[in-house]
Formats: C-alpha cells, sequence, structure tokens
C-alpha cells in the first residue's frame, strides 16, 4: 500500500474548489445572521409581543453555542465537566472589562454605541452598520474566549492527564474559587477621570506599603457581590447567530475529521485509542480548550444582553447544570441533537410561563417546523436519500403540529377545571419542566439522538429502507 | 532467515504485581515475516506480555527494542506508532462509532492533520480525509466488511467484531501484529476462513505476527514457531512439532484435554 501521505497529496482538490467548500458555510452563516437581524428582527417587532420572540430567539442562540461547546467534552470525549457557566463568566468578565472600561477611556462614559448590526433596540436607527463601540465588543468577544480558553488549558491539563472523573471536581472547584474570587472584587468605577488616571496593571501597586488613596486598578473593579451593573447592550441577533453558526461549524468540522473520531475513540474505550495511536490527553484537552474558548464567547455575548445583570451566582453551578440537561437530552456527543435540546429547553419555561399563549406560539412552532422538515428533506437528497423521506419529514411535522394541538386542548380543559379552583398552570411551569425532563429520561434515555446527528442516514433507518 | 536483523528483540522482561510475578524474565525474538505463537494455560501471564510491550503496563525490568528503538516505559500511543498494533482478548471496538470510522481512527498514528487545517478545511485536510476514507474501504474491502460499513461496531456479530479488531490494527499501518485471541468464540467454519486470513496479511501487510490462541489448530497450523510460557516463566520454545512432544508442556497442560491440538 502507498503511504497515507502520498496519497492525501494525490488526493488534493484544487485550491479553487476548497477554498469554495471550505468558505462557503461561513459566508452562508453571516448572511444568514445579517438577514435575521436586518429583516426578520424589524419584521417581528412590527408584532404584538415581537420583541419578545426576538429576545428568547437570541437567548436560544446563547444556549445553542453553549451546550454545543459543552457537547464537545461531555459527548464526544466523554470527559464530565459539570463548571462550563465558569468559563462563560470567565469570558463575560473579561469582555466586560474591555467593553466598560475601554468605553470610559475612549469615550468618557459606558453608553453603548451600537451600529444596525448590534442592536436590539427597535427605535434606534443609527445609520451605519459598524462604529468604534462595535470594533471595542468585537475585541471583547475575542478576547473572552481566548482568556477562558487559556482557563481551560489550565484547569484541564492537571486532570484531564489522569483517567477518571477527576474533571469533574477540578471544574467544579474552579467555578467555585471564580466566583468568590468575582464577589471579592472591589465596585465598578464611575468616573472617566478616575479610569483614565487608574493604572491598567497595578499589579506593582500590590508590593507598596498600603496608602491611604490606594485604588484597585480597573482589572479588579468588576461589581463584586452586586454583579457588574452600567454594562452597555450590543448583543443582538447578528452577533449572536454569528456565533452560533461558527460553534455549529466548527463542531460538525471537528467531529467528521481525525479530531472528532480521536474525541469518541477516547469515549468510547480509552485504553482501545491509546493503543490504536490516540494521544488521550491532547486531545482531551484540545476538547476542553475548544469548549472553554466557546464558552467564554458566550459569556461576552450574554453579559451584553439587554435586561442582563452580568453576576457570579447568575453564573454558577445551576447555569452549569442547566447547559448540561441540554447535552443529556440532546443525546451524548450529537451537535444537532444539542442545540435543538437547548432550543426546546429555552423555550419552554417560556411557553409554560403562560400556557394559554400556545395559540400565539403555534404560528411559529408550526413554521420551524416546516422549516425544519424542509431542510432536512433537502440534506437527505444532496446526500442521495430521496423519495419517501420528505413524507417521513411531513409525517414528523404533523405529529408536532397533532402534539401541539393535544397540548393545547389540555391547557383549556385544565383552565376549565383550573379556574373554579383557582389553579394556574403557569405557577407549575417548573415542575411540568422537570416532569417533562423526567419522561424524556425514562422513554429515550440516550438523547434526541445518541450520538448521531439529524441528519444521519442510520438515524432514520426505515424511511432510508423505504427510499 | 537467522542473518535478518531483529524486528522485535525482547530480553528480560518482568513484571510483577504486588507479590505476584506475572511475568519472569521473558525474552523473544521475532525477525521480518514471522509468524510466533505464544501460548499456555489460563492465567500463564500471555496477555499481561502484550499488555508490556504495548505499554498498558510499565515493565519492571529488561528490554523492550523495536526495529532497534527501546520502546520499554513509552506511553501506549508512542508504542503504536512506532509500528506495534494489538488486538484485544475482550474486544474493544468503539461500540458506538461506525465499522468504517472503527478504521479511520486508526489511521490516526500516519496523519499530519492540525487544529487550523480541520475547523479551515484547507486543501491538504480534504485530501487526506479522502486517502483515510480510501485506505478504510480498501481494508474492510479485504475483510469481507465493506458491505457493513455504515453500521455501528456494536451491532456486528461476534465473528466479524474479530475481524474489525484486526482490520482496525492493520490501519495504524505496523510492523508488528499481535494478535489475542483471534479465534475465541468463534466457529469451525471462521476458524478455518481465520488461517487463510492471518496468512494473507502477513504475506500482503508485509507485518510479523504474534499470535496469543487457546485453539491449538489454529495455533500448530499457522505458526512457524512457538513459546510456552506457564506461571510467568517460559517453559518452552520451537517448532510445533517439537511443542507438541516437548514434555513440560504436556505436563503445564495436564488435565486440560484439547483434543485438536493433541497435546496431552
Amino acid at each position: 500500500m502507498s503511504s497515507l501521505h502520498d496519497k492525501a497529496r494525490q488526493l488534493r482538490p484544487g485550491i479553487g474548489a476548497a477554498t469554495l467548500s471550505s468558505a462557503w458555510p461561513v459566508l452562508g452563516v453571516v448572511l444568514l445572521a445579517v438577514a435575521l437581524q436586518l429583516v426578520i428582527k424589524p419584521l417581528l417587532s412590527g408584532v404584538a409581543g415581537g420583541d419578545f420572540y426576538s429576545k428568547v430567539i437570541l437567548d436560544i442562540g446563547i444556549n445553542v453555542v453553549l451546550a454545543v461547546s459543552l457537547t464537545m467534552v461531555n459527548g464526544f470525549t466523554g470527559q464530565f465537566s459539570i463548571g462550563h457557566a465558569a468559563f462563560m463568566a470567565v469570558g463575560g468578565y473579561t469582555g466586560a472589562g474591555i467593553v466598560y472600561y475601554g468605553s470610559m477611556y475612549a469615550y468618557g462614559d459606558p453608553a453603548a454605541r451600537a451600529g444596525a448590526l448590534s442592536t436590539m433596540l427597535t427605535d434606534h436607527h443609527p445609520g451605519v452598520l459598524f462604529t468604534g463601540g462595535d470594533a471595542l465588543y468585537v475585541t471583547a468577544l475575542v478576547a473572552g474566549g481566548l482568556v477562558a480558553a487559556a482557563c481551560g488549558f489550565v484547569v484541564g491539563l492537571p486532570s484531564l492527564r489522569l483517567k477518571g472523573d477527576y474533571l469533574a471536581i477540578v471544574t467544579l472547584g474552579f467555578g467555585e474559587i471564580l466566583r468568590v474570587l468575582i464577589q471579592q472584587s472591589s465596585d465598578v468605577s464611575y468616573e472617566a477621570d478616575e479610569v483614565r488616571a487608574a493604572p491598567l496593571v497595578g499589579l506593582a501597586q500590590l508590593f507598596e506599603r498600603p496608602r491611604a488613596d490606594w485604588q484597585a486598578p480597573v482589572w479588579a473593579r468588576l461589581g463584586g457581590p452586586l454583579g457588574f451593573s452600567g454594562l452597555p447592550f450590543y448583543t443582538s441577533l447578528f452577533w449572536v447567530f454569528t456565533v452560533t453558526g461558527l460553534t455549529l461549524l466548527v463542531a460538525y468540522r471537528l467531529k467528521q475529521s481525525t479530531f472528532g473520531r480521536a474525541f469518541l475513540s477516547i469515549r468510547e474505550d480509552e485504553i482501545a485509542a491509546e493503543a490504536m495511536g490516540v494521544n488521550t490527553t491532547r486531545y482531551k484537552v484540545w476538547a476542553f480548550v475548544i469548549s472553554a474558548f466557546f464558552a467564554g464567547v458566550a459569556g461576552a455575548l450574554f453579559a451584553h444582553t439587554t435586561g442582563v445583570q452580568l453576576s457570579a451566582q447568575e453564573l454558577g453551578f445551576q447555569k452549569s447544570f442547566d447547559i448540561i440537561i441540554m447535552v443529556v437530552l440532546g443525546g451524548m456527543g450529537s451537535i444537532s441533537g444539542a442545540a435543538i435540546a437547548a432550543a426546546a429547553v429555552t423555550m419552554l419555561p417560556e411557553i409554560l410561563r403562560d400556557p394559554t399563549k400556545l395559540v400565539q406560539w403555534f404560528p411559529g412552532i408550526l413554521v420551524l417546523t416546516l422549516a425544519c422538515a424542509i431542510a432536512a428533506w433537502i440534506v437527505r437528497a444532496v446526500r442521495g436519500v430521496t423519495a419517501k423521506p420528505l413524507w417521513a419529514a411531513a409525517g414528523g411535522g404533523a405529529a408536532v403540529i397533532a402534539l401541539t394541538a393535544l397540548g393545547y386542548t389540555a391547557v383549556v380543559v385544565s383552565r376549565w377545571i383550573g379556574h373554579p379552583l383557582d389553579i394556574k398552570l403557569g405557577d407549575y411551569r417548573m415542575l411540568i419542566f422537570a416532569l417533562s425532563l423526567i419522561l424524556m429520561m425514562i422513554l429515550r434515555p440516550q438523547g434526541l439522538f445518541g450520538v448521531r446527528e439529524i441528519w444521519d442516514k442510520a438515524l432514520w433507518p426505515k424511511a432510508g429502507r423505504k427510499g | 532467515m537467522p542473518s535478518d536483523p531483529a524486528i522485535l528483540e525482547v530480553k528480560g522482561l518482568c513484571k510483577s504485581f504486588g507479590g505476584l510475578k506475572a511475568v519472569q524474565d521473558f525474552s523473544l525474538t521475532l525477525r521480518k515475516g514471522d509468524l510466533k505463537g505464544l501460548i499456555g494455560p489460563n492465567g500463564a501471564g500471555k496477555t499481561t506480555v502484550f499488555n508490556l510491550l504495548t505499554g498498558v503496563y510499565k515493565a519492571d525490568s529488561g528490554v523492550a527494542l523495536l526495529q532497534g528503538r527501546s520502546i520499554r516505559g513509552l506511553r501506549p500511543f508512542r508504542i503504536a506508532a512506532a509500528g506495534m498494533a494489538r488486538t484485544f482478548q475482550n474486544i474493544r471496538l468503539f461500540g458506538a462509532l461506525s465499522v468504517l470510522d472503527n478504521v479511520k481512527l486508526a489511521c490516526h498514528v500516519r496523519t499530519e492533520h492540525t487544529m487550523a487545517g480541520t475547523i479551515l478545511r484547507t486543501r491538504w485536510h480534504y485530501g487526506e480525509e479522502r486517502a483515510i476514507d480510501a485506505r478504510a474501504r480498501e481494508l474492510l474491502t479485504l475483510f469481507d466488511l465493506a458491505d457493513r460499513a455504515d453500521e455501528q461496531a456494536m451491532n456486528l456479530p461476534y465473528g466479524d467484531q474479530r475481524r474489525l479488531e484486526i482490520a482496525r490494527a492493520l490501519a495504524t499501518g505496523p510492523t508488528v501484529l499481535l494478535l489475542d485471541e483471534p479465534a475465541a468464540g468463534m466457529n469451525t467454519q471462521e476458524k478455518i476462513e481465520l488461517r487463510e486470513l492471518i496468512r494473507r496479511v502477513r504475506s500482503e501487510f508485509g507485518v510479523t505476527i504474534l499470535l496469543i490462541e487457546h485453539d491449538m489448530g489454529v495455533v500448530m497450523d499457522i505458526c512457524e514457531r512457538i513459546t510456552v510460557l506457564d506461571y510467568g516463566v517460559i517453559i518452552a520454545e520451537g517448532p510445533p512439532d517439537q511443542i507438541q512432544n516437548d514434555p513440560k508442556v504436556i505436563e503445564a497442560y495436564l488435565g486440560e484435554p484439547t483434543p485438536a491440538g493433541g497435546i496431552a
């Protein structure tokens, strides 16, 4: 047999073909995000409650990034991280510091200077797409990711060298340490002069004799237990879905490569993986660092979202567990599963808040289902599985619609019964939410798709065979 | 061909677990193209030898040279990269992965992938993925598994899983192949096919094979030389007909009649 190297050289595509197939998904992601921001959002704000929809869509995007990034560790490599929110906090606070103090330094106040791509306000028409404030914000997103990735490396390296569940303990400890550190930080500075005068790197001060006029450097002024208040809002549908799309793309490309196979082999059998030449430590650390990077970016997105108060409490253990729930529900190791579960887990409590509003959600769910069905059909047609799948997709859509109708009927009935007894279904939403999680785990313990993806032929054996 | 340099040279390998001396003073020389058997009663330490050679356990003392390079104390993935591949007695496939992906993963040590190249999908990335795919399918065809490529490995019948383990080991591009009881659990027909397959693997891939096997029919038929291990010590070494009549070997196996091999 000829060597793999020679064969790879021989089978390389041309530069044009390679660039095209490598770049079009990135372009597609950006275009979709632009369309979402400049077309869908204005359309939605015309509808009653439309801004609320926009906010839910934005939350879904951030949660998809978190779930998909965590699935690279917990799903792909089978390690158990229970401190994903800590990396979110690292990214969030890094990003917040850069944007807040950067704005104070450059403009003298922390107000948002958002272009049309970076605003969730309906009455804000800046006339330009991109501003200097946006540049600061993008820097913050990238820096948040990088600092989180560096933390991931430091936390991951010692614990991932070992086999077993050490990572869980270490990530838990990391989250707690981080929470305490953030809560010990000083108040946010509101004076521009103070910020301009304050040393950016105040390390030298720490070694001086304490003086009366001692000031905490800006990197230690993160708001303490009250949270980082006064942050400008830049996070918009455009940025969230650019990041979401890129996260999905990176996760997909990793899974379909030597890296992905190495990740999954570690999960399946670490000893066999080593025997087949996989440096398990190296790959576990890679997965963990990339996962931390995207969690950090998601944290920076989260910090600059309207209606959010960045605090250590907000990004604690509870948040980590919410993300784990999404990953487990989606199926350990499934990118599409994690994404769909993240969307469902974000939407469900909102739907259950006032179930009678299901009528309002109904068109949305219908459109979403149809879009999914059509997308699935196109993907499967491109991959050479034709004929019946359209019916299978339509059947799936019909099932979802029927379930929604059934749910609505249940809501109406429960209202009739509940009204005289003064029971409001909305009060029990977290109970219903928890019940549906338990039900899911009993009926489908491997999660939505297991390790497979929604487009895998093997996931749809019947439809594929008929076709 | 005694003038050939040794591919694998092991001298005085020892391993104890607490007070138990699992392997004592184990020595072995494999030359290019050898097909050697390693037999012994249950618990004799055969699999421990494999685990020492592939780095799963660290040897207490001794020398292990693969193509002149010391492999003692290296981590398993480095030994695999140096050219030693193995199968497992209790099958260790990547169950949830497809049959094809099991083999593709094993091409791992011969690839030149980078994280940036993978995320950006460079020309090299595409070329290498295609080459891996082609190599893996070639191997599956040779092992008669091509039409099961997309199935999850755990859903394969037992005999197919054993063959997939060998295919996967070969995908690492080894010079020495360690087979740990490849015939275990196979029926008579599958065992006959397995003998042919092992011979073919040796000639087509030019690998040197060390084989642990309890089925004497298989061992005596295909191995040119056999090493017998009992209580962690080598008690005999030589060609099959000599081993079959060795009084020490017969004693070690006493009470364990194995009609196929004619010992005892």
